[in-house]
């Protein structure tokens, strides 16, 4: 056991050491939605060509997330657009900023700066069928009021936003009732099918014209500016800032519409939408990393295969010996099983956002998380292996005379064996589909070409994430079957 | 004779000294004084829960009495007379109590491969004990459940002597077995005893089996000593109702399987 703890402490050791001297490289980071990954791939691309080596943690899993990373200092740049940055990020305080010199007083206190705007205002609308809003005559959110019975599908995050449905109900009076959340991307399915009637869209979204939408007119002028902007922490290079500003301006309403048309329509890479746009906006061709989808995919695998490793084999060096002490000491156990028991019932999401502020984002924080999922079979099974050895057998060990430790190495723990190594197997088996939820916070893995292939509406790219990951798992479990025959003993088997 | 010849031998290597238990609510062992003469067999004799294998395992010192005092060649088995007296005393349960994990080998020789004896000492040891209680030779690398019932006693046995202990407890050590191999093996074991002259105390509900193996007979119920002798001291001056009704229900078997 001496040498595979080591191992874990070098990896561990060196996730650390990465996040440690990350600071000499530009380290952009975007919010999982394909405008704000293009534009982390423009600036990416944009930093790149003025010299500086940039790393780019694409598709962050939400808004709170990201800022805290740039806030942490765990990366340098993101997009933004600037209502979600007064309404939800610096609108927690009291005293929330409304004009621009407060704003920039507000970031400075976080040591954060921000660009003028890119040149678009993605806003929120209301996205009706046309066919709908034909028929009953709408055209404005108002005349919304008079149809109660139509159906509303948002987004997770306009559901809760005080500036998405609770604040445009409240303003318009609107009377729908049959409202749900959903995935953004899903929603336009659910539209296509007939089962709800309007949905959340931003303004620069290309689905509104391929789902023959009608953006509601905002009569009543509820939803706030959302210019995008890039924020930036003040310690960053000021040739790199420069080379930022660069893109001031630079990005308007239908360039942005035909960029994202290009990634979810047509499916070209994002990469390679970005670096059209540099090569049309300035003339900048960018050398792109080559690599076909075979090298992506080792590469992902590889990813995941650390973080599922990492996690699993620091979650049996503490999950096996509380195992035995919850077995060892009734009162502890109990409180050591209810413990892990809680970890357990934590959403993934939830635990991984709990992750950003004490070990901000990147493959550590993934690994923490997935350790703490894999405690609970871990040390549950422990636990019930050890309590389950029989009281002849365990009376049989004593009366012969070996001391107590002994009987735990040569009696207890073997007999206990296949109950613990299945806890093992089912936290493996488990980890490997959990960890696709690492990208989410910027681990990498499998989940990479999953989220992004959802995101882009591309099954291909889905597959791409999807396929290897289920071959892992498959892998992992044929895997453990092979240790079962060197680990457990003939006899019990 | 008999009386005489007891005056004679040594003092007891185990004692039980007004020692009682309970568990939970329940009393298993009343205030009880029992000893074990030395190179005899002492059987503990009795119906379910009258006490006899509580007292078996308060003398193993696997449980600690409530009170009184537990006495191992005159001296109190505390926790550190245990440690040392542990290698003087051998186990055999009712189903074994064999690790199934370790072949029979490994089972015999774990604990002498715990205190780190030379592999051709242990080698002797084995191969002494295999010719005692006459397990086949490719019994020896099975894993106990490839043995049968009678084989699995045998290695059992062998474990337990592993050591060359003083004292042998065998609690209902063939109560598992059907009644063809039991009657066998009873008869190996009885010749077995005789032959290493050890102590023995041997827990059984069967009357028969007391009388074959026991040198001296303790009947109990409900956690008291009822009677302590032979056979004939049984069946010819019961104590109490409860051993001629004890004596008489294992009897009339007897005849009526003979008719």
């Amino acid at each position: 056991m001496r040498r595979p703890g080591a191992w874990v402490l070098v990896v561990v050791a060196g996730f650390v050491a990465r996040d440690a001297h990350a600071g000499q490289r530009l380290r952009v980071a975007s919010k999982a939605f394909t405008e704000s990954v293009i534009l982390g791939e423009i600036v990416t691309q944009l930093e790149r060509s003025a010299g500086f080596e940039v790393e780019h943690r694409a598709g962050l899993g939400g808004s709170r997330l990201v800022w805290d990373a740039l806030v942490s200092g765990a990366v340098d740049v993101y997009p933004e657009y600037t209502g979600t940055l007064v309404d939800e990020i610096l609108g927690a305080q009291p005293d929330a900023p409304r004009d621009g010199a407060s704003v920039a007083r507000a970031l400075a206190a976080h040591g954060v700066g921000m660009t003028a705007p890119l040149g678009f205002n993605n806003t929120y609308a209301l996205g009706l069928r046309a066919d709908r809003a034909h028929d009953l005559r709408i055209d404005r959110l108002s005349d919304l009021r008079a149809h109660a019975e139509l159906r509303f599908g948002f987004s997770n995050e306009f559901m809760s936003r005080r500036d998405g449905w609770p604040g445009l109900q409240r303003r318009y009076g609107l009377p729908q009732t049959k409202v749900q959340g959903l995935e953004h991307e899903l929603a336009y399915r659910a539209l296509a099918g007939g089962d709800i009637d309007a949905t959340d869209v931003y303004t620069t979204d290309p689905e509104i014209r391929h789902y023959a939408l009608v953006p509601l007119q905002d009569d009543l002028r509820f939803f706030k500016r959302y210019d995008a902007v890039l924020l930036y922490r003040l310690d960053v290079d000021p040739a790199a800032l420069a080379t930022l500003r660069r893109l001031e301006g630079r990005v308007d309403a239908r360039t942005m519409t035909a960029l994202n048309a290009r990634a979810q329509l047509d499916h070209v890479a994002q990469a390679d939408v970005a670096a059209g746009f540099l090569r049309d906006a300035f003339g900048t061709v960018v050398a792109r990393a080559v690599g076909g989808a075979p090298r992506m995919i080792l590469a992902r695998v590889v990813e995941h295969l650390a973080l599922v490793g990492a996690s699993l084999l620091v979650a049996i060096l503490f999950g096996v010996p509380l195992g035995i002490l919850a077995a060892k000491r009734r009162r502890v156990g109990q409180v050591v099983l209810a413990v892990v028991g809680v970890v357990q019932t934590l959403p993934t999401l939830a635990l991984l956002v709990f992750m950003i502020p004490l070990f901000g984002i990147g493959a550590f924080p993934a690994i923490v998380a997935l350790f703490l999922y894999s405690l609970l079979p871990i040390v549950r099974n422990t636990h019930a292996g050890l309590v389950g050895v029989s009281g002849a057998l365990r009376e049989s060990a004593e009366a012969l005379g070996l001391p107590r430790g002994a009987v735990l190495r040569l009696v207890e723990l073997p007999l206990a064996s296949p109950l613990i190594l299945a806890g093992i197997k089912s936290a493996a088996v488990i980890n490997v589909g959990t960890a696709t939820l690492g990208a989410l916070i910027g681990a990498g893995g499998l989940g990479q070409p999953i989220f992004t292939g959802v995101r882009l509406d591309d099954v291909g790219l889905i597959l791409q994430g999807a396929i290897p990951a289920s071959l892992l798992a498959l892998a992992v479990q044929g895997l453990f079957e092979l240790v079962e025959r060197f680990v457990v003993p003939r006899g019990l088997r | 004779m008999a009386r005489f010849g007891e005056a004679m031998i040594d003092p007891p290597i185990s004692q039980l000294v007004s020692v009682s238990k309970r568990f939970g609510g329940v009393e298993a062992l009343a205030e009880t004084s029992l000893d074990v003469a030395t190179a005899r067999t002492t059987v503990l004799l009795g119906p379910s829960g009258c006490g006899k294998t509580t007292a078996l395992r308060l003398m193993l010192g696997l449980v600690r009495p409530d009170g009184g005092q537990v006495l191992f060649r005159q001296a109190p088995l505390d926790q550190e007379a245990l440690r040392r007296a542990r290698t003087q005393m051998g186990y055999v349960v009712q189903d074994g109590g064999l690790f199934p994990h370790l072949t029979a080998l490994d089972n015999v020789r774990l604990m002498a491969r715990h205190l780190r004896w030379p592999e051709a000492r242990i080698r002797a040891r084995v191969a002494e004990l295999m010719a005692l209680v006459r397990l086949p030779e490719d019994a020896i690398a099975r894993h106990p459940s490839a043995l049968s019932g009678g084989q699995r006693q045998r290695v059992a046995l062998m474990r337990a002597l592993m050591l060359d202990p003083e004292l042998l407890f065998l609690d209902e050590p063939l109560g598992a077995l059907d009644p063809l191999v039991r009657a066998d093996l009873q008869d190996e074991l009885a010749a077995i005893f005789r032959r290493l002259g050890k102590s023995v105390v041997l827990v059984t509900h069967d009357l028969a089996e007391a009388a074959l193996f026991g040198d001296v007979l303790v009947l109990m119920q409900d956690g008291h000593v009822v009677q302590r002798g032979t056979l004939d001291d049984l069946v010819a001056r019961p104590a109490s109702p409860f051993v001629t009704r004890f004596v008489r229900a294992q009897r009339r078997l007897d005849v009526d399987v003979k008719a």
